[in-house]
C-alpha cells in the first residue's frame, strides 16, 4: 500500500479533489486531536471545536503554504494557536509555569508516532485493523473478538504478532527472516 | 528496559482515534465552503445581514436554509474572523 505524500496530498487538495481531502484529514485527524485533548488537555467541546477550527484554517490556507512538505508542523502550530486560544476563551488559560509539560518534546513524540502509524500501511488489513482497535480505540478483547469473529483468547496472540510485525516494518534490519535494509525511522 | 514492542504500543496509543462525527464534519469542508459561498457574498454586502451573523451565527444560517453543521460554523467565523 503505498501513501501519498504530504506534498501530492496538498497539491491534489489544491486541484480541489474531494478524496485528496479525506485522506488529508484521515492522516491529521488523531494528530490534531491529541494535541488537543492530550498535550493541551482541552475538555471535550473545547476540542471538538478545535479540530474543526484546525480543519477550516488548513482547507482555507492551504494555498499559502509555502513549503509542501511542512505539512506536518504547520499543522502542529496551527492546532497549538487554537489550543491556546480556547484556553483563553474558557478563562482556564494556565500559568506559564503549569502549560503542558515541555509541549515540543510531547510535539516530538506525537512526530514519532505518527511515523509508526504510517508504518502500518505496511501491514495486512487484520493486522492493522486489530492494532487500531485495541491500542487507538481503545477496545476490549472481548468487543474485538465479538467484532472480528475471533476468541478473545487468540487477541492476545494476535497483537503480539502483529506489533512483531509492525516492528519488522519500522526496522527491518531486525526481522527474523532478514530482507533488505532500508532507511527508515527506527523506534526503541 | 522497554521493549521495541512496547515502545511501538505506547506510540500507537499516543494517538487516539477522535469521534467519527468529527472527521466526518471536517470531510464536508469542500461542501460546506460551496453552500457558504452566498451568505458569504451577501454577509460582504449587507451590514445589517452581517449583524444578524454576528450575533447568532448559527441561527442565522438557519434563516438561509444551511444545516449549522461544525465543519459549516468553524468556516464561517473563520471568515467573520478575517
Amino acid at each position: 500500500m503505498n501513501a501519498a505524500s504530504d506534498a501530492e496530498l496538498v497539491a491534489r487538495c489544491l486541484a480541489k479533489e474531494q478524496d485528496a481531502w479525506d485522506e488529508l484529514v484521515d492522516r491529521y485527524a488523531r494528530y490534531v486531536y491529541a494535541i488537543a485533548a492530550r498535550v493541551y488537555r482541552l475538555e471535550r467541546s473545547d476540542a471538538e471545536d478545535v479540530f474543526q477550527e484546525v480543519f477550516a484554517r488548513v482547507f482555507e490556507r492551504l494555498d499559502t503554504l509555502r513549503d509542501v512538505d511542512a505539512l506536518r508542523p504547520w499543522i502542529a502550530q496551527t492546532t497549538r494557536r487554537c489550543a491556546v486560544d480556547a484556553l483563553r476563551r474558557s478563562g482556564r488559560e494556565p500559568p506559564i509555569d503549569q502549560l503542558p509539560d515541555e509541549p515540543d518534546d510531547s510535539l516530538a513524540r506525537l512526530d514519532e508516532a505518527m511515523t509508526v502509524h504510517a508504518a502500518l500501511a505496511g501491514l495486512s488489513p487484520d493486522c492493522r485493523e486489530i492494532l487500531d482497535r485495541f491500542f487507538t480505540r481503545d477496545e476490549s478483547y472481548r468487543t474485538i473478538g465479538a467484532e472480528l469473529d475471533l476468541p478473545p483468547g487468540t487477541i492476545a496472540s494476535r497483537i503480539a504478532r502483529c506489533l512483531a510485525r509492525l516492528r519488522d516494518v519500522l526496522q527491518p534490519d531486525t526481522a527474523p527472516r532478514g530482507g533488505k535494509k532500508a532507511d527508515r525511522p527506527r523506534v526503541g | 528496559m522497554t521493549t521495541p514492542e512496547e515502545r511501538i504500543a505506547e506510540l500507537l496509543r499516543a494517538l487516539p482515534t477522535p469521534p467519527r462525527g468529527w472527521i466526518e464534519a471536517a470531510k464536508e469542508l469542500p461542501t460546506a465552503r460551496h453552500e457558504l459561498d452566498t451568505i458569504v457574498e451577501r454577509i460582504e454586502r449587507d451590514a445589517q445581514f452581517r449583524a444578524l451573523v454576528l450575533a447568532d451565527l448559527e441561527e442565522a444560517l438557519r434563516g438561509e436554509g444551511v444545516e449549522p453543521t461544525p465543519a459549516v460554523v468553524a468556516l464561517l467565523r473563520r471568515h467573520l474572523e478575517q
